[in-house]
């Protein structure tokens, strides 16, 4: 057993355990919460957008929008399906079917 | 008993939404897992250490960045302890939106919902939140799902590393952002949401072009926040 490894992996799952307890802990001890709560209030919407744009338009690290980008095609396809449906299991299943084909046509 | 019944079956109408959002996300998360394992296995360390680092920490990112730096022979404990520290820094907004609603939980629920917080879950959690209501089953159960997910491809990643090349290749990875997107349209019904949705592109484009690791959704959250208290003070 390397100890100094364990140790580490334990370092680091203290400290992700702090990031995501941090606010729970602030919102338990601290009295004037709800005046930061409004303005907190966009944060979920933003957390979304920024799961789903950046890995659209710059899937390797650049931006990259141009009809070449599968995941761009791809996603465009998705967003699409994703406003007719609402329904998850039909934007993701022909939104991969979309992103496979690409690939596979080499686009 | 009437009334425990009714409970029972309201949190299994919710469990089973939680497991039909989930799992294209889980999907997306698989390829991630695989990685993991695989550069694991890349720069030195035993496949029970990766296992334990994603049991123990579960937060890909963080991880990424720590396995990089366990393949220079430099980098000690401050330092990746450090580095995973920075990377998690965007959990403690998440954590700050979801208190209000966590605070009703006991504190063992409390912490394994905290203990499990990721990007996935918050937004998968967070979405349910707006087109339903905040529900702490729901979020306990995709967290676990996505636990499950994240630390079984770890292993698979460790014990097929020589088999497979590069899973993040394979259009997997598309899943998620495909997943999201939906529940993003549903998130986005009022015209103040679809502002900040557009300010939040912006802004995560800009981070991610200008930042490293995951701050660009740092910086899309408090450009999002900004943009919420403006429009908040034209309305009034």
């Amino acid at each position: 057993m390397r100890w100094d490894i364990i140790s580490i992996i334990l370092g680091m799952a203290a400290v992700t355990l702090l990031t995501r307890s941090a606010g729970l802990v602030w919102h338990s001890f601290g009295k004037n919460f709800s005046r930061y709560e409004n303005f907190l209030r966009p944060i979920p919407i933003a957390v979304l957008t920024a799961l789903v744009v950046p890995s659209l338009l710059m899937p390797d690290g650049r931006l990259h929008i141009s009809i070449y980008n599968p995941y761009l095609i791809a996603g465009a396809f998705a967003l699409l399906l994703a406003y007719k449906t609402r329904n998850v299991f039909i934007t993701v299943a022909l939104g991969m079917a979309m992103m496979l084909s690409l690939r596979y046509f080499g686009l | 008993m009437a009334d425990s019944a009714a409970v029972s079956g309201e949190n299994e109408g919710t469990q089973r939404q939680a497991v039909k959002d989930a799992v294209p996300i889980m999907l997306g998360v698989i390829p991630f897992g695989l990685t993991c394992g695989l550069m694991g296995i890349t720069v030195g360390l035993t496949a029970f250490e990766i296992v334990l680092m994603s049991a123990l920490v579960f937060a890909g990112a963080a991880q990424f960045a720590a396995i990089l730096l366990f393949g220079t022979t430099a980098a000690g404990w401050g330092l990746i302890v450090f580095t995973t520290l920075v990377v998690n820094l965007r959990h403690i907004l998440m954590s700050a939106s979801l208190a209000p609603s966590m605070q009703q939980a006991p504190l063992l629920k409390r912490f394994l919902l905290s203990f499990s917080l990721t990007d996935e879950s918050f937004a998968l959690t967070t979405a349910y939140r707006i087109r339903v209501g905040y529900s702490a089953v729901y979020q306990l159960t995709v967290s676990i799902l996505l636990y499950f997910v994240w630390v079984g491809s770890t292993a698979l990643g460790v014990l097929f590393a020589s088999q497979i090349s590069d899973p993040l290749a394979w259009g997997l990875d598309f899943a998620m952002p495909a997943g999201f997107i939906v529940l993003l349209v549903q998130s986005i019904g009022n015209r103040k949401n679809r502002i900040i949705a557009l300010i939040a592109a912006v802004a995560s484009i800009a981070g991610a072009l200008m930042l490293p690791g995951k701050w660009y959704i740092i910086i899309a959250c408090l450009a999002a926040c900004l943009a919420g208290l403006v429009i908040d003070k034209e309305k009034s």
